[in-house]
């Protein structure tokens, strides 16, 4: 329990600070924050085992990351645009990997990474390597036709997978119910036969709950399964989005009553973890943030050269 | 009647446009993702939803192969739509639509069906966007028969292309040059942005008039070399003449299919020079294409190998994006080359 909350207010604290840079000009472009939703990715990935299974997400992606263990200082670092970025910087905020971690990115185009992770689950069940994939997309992407196709493909051959529906409640500045038809998104795969869970994703433990029993599921080799997990963002889609579209009462009403932070630590709390523990915790923790601030702003820019790099495998 | 004339930027006058072309004609519907109730990220469909209802004025999910696959059914059944694509990066869900069903349909029907669709998407870099907002994909529908394909490079033009293009009988992709709605761009990415209101293009009419599909506009005469530009680029390239004491010819050309052949020839013909300019990649960009056929028409009168300055072939890259962008530096070593012959 006291590494969930480490894992959360690591996130939490990073997110900030990431906000704080973009506000200075060191972070340009887009930037989608994670604070809010702390719980799904630390409660999910905590139930899968690196190196075995594979993730794969959006673009609002520095939690998945942090929730693996990745070195804050490499994705501060991409998010500047640096060369010591874990994409030597020519990804960017939403675009950041992996291969230690069989974390496959970090996608820009709303969706788009949902079919890729039925590859990845093809791949892990061709190779017999027990392994099972993660596909996080949000309720927004949950309305683009191939996450439908990828759906059918994935039970039709019993991929082992497990789709994420973060559903923080806004595809940017539209609310759930205004554009989708079945707005319990969990209800998403009946009719391709895969079953659906609705998690609280406020609640870490609920989500490690909910994960064991997706994981256990499709370990067994019973195809997919969907989980949706009901949480919130705080902050505007990005980080040019001023979010007027919902009443600073209903997100005020959310941290008060549902932040996942707070309400592990009161559980944290009542378990008898003193004040002091947790005091050392937060001061731990904003000394990794700023290293990783400090050395996301003092790393150089990439080379010129870095342009032609990667563009193909092969030289050209 | 076109009435006063206002200060507009370029998001103003897209949205005067498709106000004033609602206006006119009850057949005219904007659909597209955060264009009704939010207004568009960029806020050019501010007010619209207010003004003519939910009906005509809606937000869709994120549907982007959906949204073009609706607006060509009802273009088909009779409807004007002026779907948004929130970026041109997002289109590719989209192309099959707009490739097999909204370019094709006349044809294969014999003409008894078409497909009256504007498609206007934010395009092009500068914004420190990455690989997936900042693309320049316009080759890829120039390369299609039977899509038009206008880009506007200021206020005024804007807004008279894009009631041309809806009000047009033929599917138009409508790239808006993102870097440039709040003020023209001279690719000196240090200094401060000049807003549209200390130029003359910002003078808008309030109400309806056209900007005619297939007409470029010679933004400054010269008579050294022709430089081809559009969107962003016309404003890079005009700050690099200006700079370099160059009497270039800079032509605009605004629409690239159809594309205004007679005024380029007539151009390169008086200059014996030419330069390309766009942001999109090199290989088979549009620049190709105007290379190509600035040479099948003006072969004797070339003094010199036509000149391309465009993005480098690589993805869009998240941090260097001014070492991709073809800016002044690379433009002026184009000048040089060109004119060494």
């Amino acid at each position: 329990m006291l590494e969930f909350y480490r894992q959360m207010l690591l996130i939490r604290r990073f997110e900030e600070k990431a906000g704080q840079l973009y506000g200075l000009g060191l972070i340009g472009g887009f930037c989608h924050l994670y604070i809010g939703q702390e719980a799904v990715a630390v409660g999910l990935q905590s139930a899968l085992e690196v190196g075995k299974d594979s993730v794969i997400t959006g673009y609002r992606d520095h939690g998945h990351m942090l929730a693996y263990g990745i070195d804050p200082k490499l994705i501060m670092a991409e998010l500047t645009g640096r060369a010591a970025g874990i994409s030597r910087g020519k990804g960017g905020s939403m675009h950041m990997f992996s291969v230690d971690h069989r974390f496959y990115g970090g996608h820009g185009i709303v969706g788009a990474q949902v079919s890729l992770g039925a590859g990845l689950a093809f791949k892990h069940k061709y190779s017999g390597d027990g392994g099972v994939a993660m596909a996080y997309f949000g309720d927004g992407a949950a309305n683009q036709g191939q996450v439908y196709e990828s759906f059918n493909m994935a039970e039709l051959w019993k991929l082992p997978i497990i789709f994420v529906i973060e559903n923080n409640q806004y595809a940017m500045g539209t609310s759930v119910n205004r554009a989708s038809a079945e707005d319990q998104l969990y209800r998403r795969g009946e009719s391709f036969r895969i079953p659906g869970i609705q998690v609280d994703g406020m609640d870490v433990l609920a989500v490690r709950g909910a994960a064991e029993e997706a994981v256990a599921w499709v370990r067994a080799g019973k195809g997919p399964i969907l989980l949706e997990l009901k949480t919130y963002r705080y902050r505007g889609h990005s980080m040019s989005d001023p979010a007027k579209y919902r009443s600073r009462d209903e997100v005020q009403s959310v941290r008060d009553k549902s932040d996942p932070i707070d309400h592990l630590k009161k559980e944290l709390e009542a378990a008898g973890v003193s004040e002091d523990d947790l005091r050392k915790l937060e001061k731990d923790i904003r000394a990794i943030v700023t290293e990783a601030a400090d050395f996301a702003e003092q790393s150089p820019e990439p080379e010129p050269e870095e342009l032609y790099t990667d563009v193909l495998v092969g030289q050209y | 009647m076109t009435g006063e004339s206002r200060t507009m930027n370029m998001i103003q006058a897209i949205n005067s446009a498709i106000d004033v072309a609602m206006g006119r004609d009850e057949k005219i519907v904007v659909l597209g993702e955060d264009v009704g109730y939010f207004g568009g990220v960029f806020k050019a469909t501010e007010g619209l939803q207010k003004k003519y209802g939910k009906t005509r004025v809606f937000d869709t999910p994120i549907s982007e192969c959906g949204i073009i696959g609706v607006a060509v059914g009802m273009a088909t059944y009779g409807l004007r739509p002026v779907p948004e694509i929130q970026f041109a990066d997002y289109i590719y869900p989209a192309l099959d639509q707009l490739v097999s069903e909204a370019a094709r349909l006349r044809y294969r029907s014999a003409g008894e069906y078409t497909a009256p669709i504007t498609v206007r998407t934010p395009f092009g870099g500068g914004i420190f966007g990455g690989q997936t907002h900042s693309q320049s994909p316009e080759g890829i529908f120039t390369h299609v028969a039977g899509l038009k394909t206008v880009i506007p490079s200021n206020p005024y033009d804007a807004k008279g292309l894009l009631i041309a293009a809806i009000e047009d009988n033929d599917p138009v992709i409508f790239f808006e040059p993102k870097r440039i709605y709040n003020g023209p761009f001279d690719g000196h990415y240090d200094r401060p942005v000049q807003p549209w209101s200390k130029f003359a293009e910002s003078a808008v009419p309030d109400g309806h008039y056209t900007v005619p599909l297939g007409k470029a506009r010679v933004v400054r005469e010269g008579n050294d070399v022709t430089v081809l530009a559009y969107g962003t680029m016309v404003h890079v390239a005009h700050s690099v003449i200006q700079e370099t004491g160059v009497d270039a010819e800079l032509v605009d050309l605004r629409t690239l299919v159809p594309l205004d052949i007679e005024t380029v020839v007539e151009s390169v013909k008086k200059t014996g020079r030419c330069m390309v300019v766009h942001e999109a990649t090199k290989t088979s960009g549009f620049g190709a294409e105007l290379s190509a056929l600035v040479q099948e028409h003006c072969f004797h009168w070339l003094e010199a190998p036509v000149q391309r300055v465009t993005g480098w072939d690589t993805p869009y890259p998240h941090s260097l994006e001014w070492a991709y962008f073809p800016g002044p530096v690379r433009l002026t070593e184009a000048f040089k080359r060109v004119m060494q012959d």
